[in-house]
């Protein structure tokens, strides 16, 4: 469903953030991508939505050549990709339910249909009651379940989630990992970047470490570390 | 589906036109001022326009005839002057006129009316006044009365006033074109200060505009709110400039019509008014859509 072929991304002669990456991530895989900061993590994720051009290689997503893709045809694109954050990335101006909606609206969708995802979508997320909170009213585990809930929302084919829990106390960033393996059973790709050992080591997925841009692990049923 | 998409792009220009309050009024404000700038300009090049051409007007060139010529042929003449290319009017003045208009002109000088009156003739010579299309070709008529070698022209003022005539052309000229040079640049100015606090506003949203990327929102679904929101801000910016200078015109317009001599610069502008107010609005519009384009495609690109 999504390949790497052979791509690099060099920033400046100092600073190469991905050197000759190959890799296939199958539909309904869930897959954390491991390693320490400036690993590369990151940047492997913006390929994938398009934010950045790889200096080498080509980015597959299906039949589509993500690295060949138009301008125009990049909104198309990031509609079937979900992504959250580590900073959470909400509207300040807007509520809970405006911040999913939002959303909805960006890809065209009818009011009707919009009244009808948002709330289902927030009930998922167990946020139903705090639906016209404002995100500082929101606690940062509630704030990056209603980040999760707009990614959701257009039913992307793929989650992409970017250190979701880099902010987050433990009880909530269980709560964030049961629902992205929830997401997960539902039939979407999930793709996790982290450097959390205990989260891998409880998930018992497939693991992909980056070490300075390259690929130097692929387990499928991969621990944190296992350099033994 | 475009209806509803139209809908909610202006629904949310208006939103958040309305929620970013303090921005609105400096973007809208900083707008009325490049506005204001640009109707300054218009309303000065008319009234400079006007008061060159009724100096333009003023200048002209008397051909002087010899006392006690006939008044037959002096209006013979002026037939015939009348004929030369560029000429715009010729009048005639007669010595009875003529010796009216210097007691009018000296009614506060007892001396020079006691004087004249010692006189037993009438001293002042009939004249020709000629004015001229184009205060440049005074030369070439002149040359053209001169060829017909009329005994009973005394003189020709021309000469005499020649250099003044000369320099007060070029004047006008200069002035024209200078005064063209600093409304560009004036105008130039305005422009980039709207411009930069439209941008400045723009730059606020970054953040909003950038997770509409993120949400697969389409490069016009971004644009759209900010173009909309550049529309409010010039045609309200419009509005309210033109409602500053009615009553400034209004004000203003008794003593500029004194000091200058020129037209009564309210009745022109009401005369005016739509195409005074078109011109604002347009260039309002005209300058918020441009910096929203402008300044949101910086956060558009990838």
């Amino acid at each position: 469903m999504i390949f790497f072929d052979n791509v690099s991304k060099i920033y400046s002669p100092t600073s190469t953030a991905l050197e000759g990456v190959t890799l296939r991530i199958q539909p309904k895989e869930f897959v954390s991508l491991v390693g320490p900061s400036g690993s590369g993590k990151t940047t492997l994720l913006r390929l994938l939505i398009a934010e950045e051009r790889p200096t080498e290689g080509r980015v597959f997503f299906d039949q589509d050549e993500i690295t060949a893709l138009r301008p125009k045809e990049l909104p198309y694109l990031r509609r079937r990709i979900g992504k959250v954050f580590q900073d959470y990335r909400l509207l300040p101006t807007k509520t809970a339910m405006e911040n999913v909606a939002f959303a909805m609206e960006a890809s065209g969708k009818s009011a009707e249909e919009i009244l009808h995802d948002v709330p289902q979508v927030l009930e998922l997320v167990g946020l139903t009651d705090k639906m016209s909170h404002f995100p500082h009213e929101l606690s940062g585990g509630e704030s990056q379940r209603v980040a999760i809930a707009r990614a959701l929302v257009n039913r992307p084919e793929v989650f992409l989630a970017d250190e979701p829990t880099g902010n987050l106390d433990p009880v909530n960033t269980w709560e964030i990992i049961r629902l992205l393996l929830k997401i997960n059973e539902l039939g979407t790709t999930v793709i996790l970047a982290t450097h959390d050992k205990e989260i891998i080591d409880a998930l018992d997925r497939r693991v992909i470490e980056l070490e300075k841009g390259r690929v130097v692990r692929d387990e499928e049923r991969g621990k944190y570390i296992s350099k033994e | 589906m475009l209806k509803e998409t139209s809908s909610r792009i202006i629904k949310s220009a208006v939103v958040s036109f309305w929620r970013n309050g303090w921005l609105s009024t400096a973007t809208v404000l900083v707008m009325v001022l490049t506005l204001f700038v640009i109707g300054g300009l218009l309303l000065s090049s008319v009234l400079m326009n006007t008061i060159l051409d009724s100096l333009e007007e003023r200048i002209d060139v008397s051909v002087y005839f010899l006392p006690n010529t006939q008044e037959e042929l002096i209006v013979g003449l002026k037939a015939d002057f009348e004929k030369i290319p560029n000429v715009s009017a010729v009048s005639y003045v007669s010595q009875a006129e003529a010796l009216e208009r210097f007691r009018e002109r000296h009614k506060n000088n007892p001396l020079i009316l006691e004087s004249l009156a010692e006189l037993e003739e009438n001293p002042l010579e009939a004249s020709l006044n000629i004015s001229a299309a184009d205060t440049s070709k005074f030369q070439e008529i002149v040359t053209a009365i001169e060829v017909q070698e009329e005994p009973t022209i005394d003189k020709i003022n021309f000469f005499e006033n020649q250099r003044a005539i000369e320099r007060l052309s070029k004047i006008m000229v200069a002035t024209r074109t200078t005064g063209a040079a600093i409304a560009a640049i004036l105008a130039f100015i305005a422009v980039l200060v709207a411009f930069n606090t439209v941008r400045l506003a723009i730059y606020t949203a970054r953040d909003e505009i950038n997770v509409m990327r993120l949400v697969g929102a389409t490069a016009w679904h971004i644009r759209g709110p900010f173009l909309i929101e550049g529309v409010i801000d010039g045609g309200l910016a419009a509005v309210i400039t033109a409602a500053i200078y009615i009553p400034t015109v209004w004000f203003l317009a008794p003593n500029i019509q004194n000091f200058l001599d020129g037209i009564n610069m309210f009745q022109y502008l009401m005369g005016h008014l739509l195409e005074f107010f078109a011109i604002l609005f347009a260039s309002g519009v005209l300058l918020g859509i441009l910096s929203s384009i402008l300044a949101v495609r910086r956060y558009l690109k990838v």
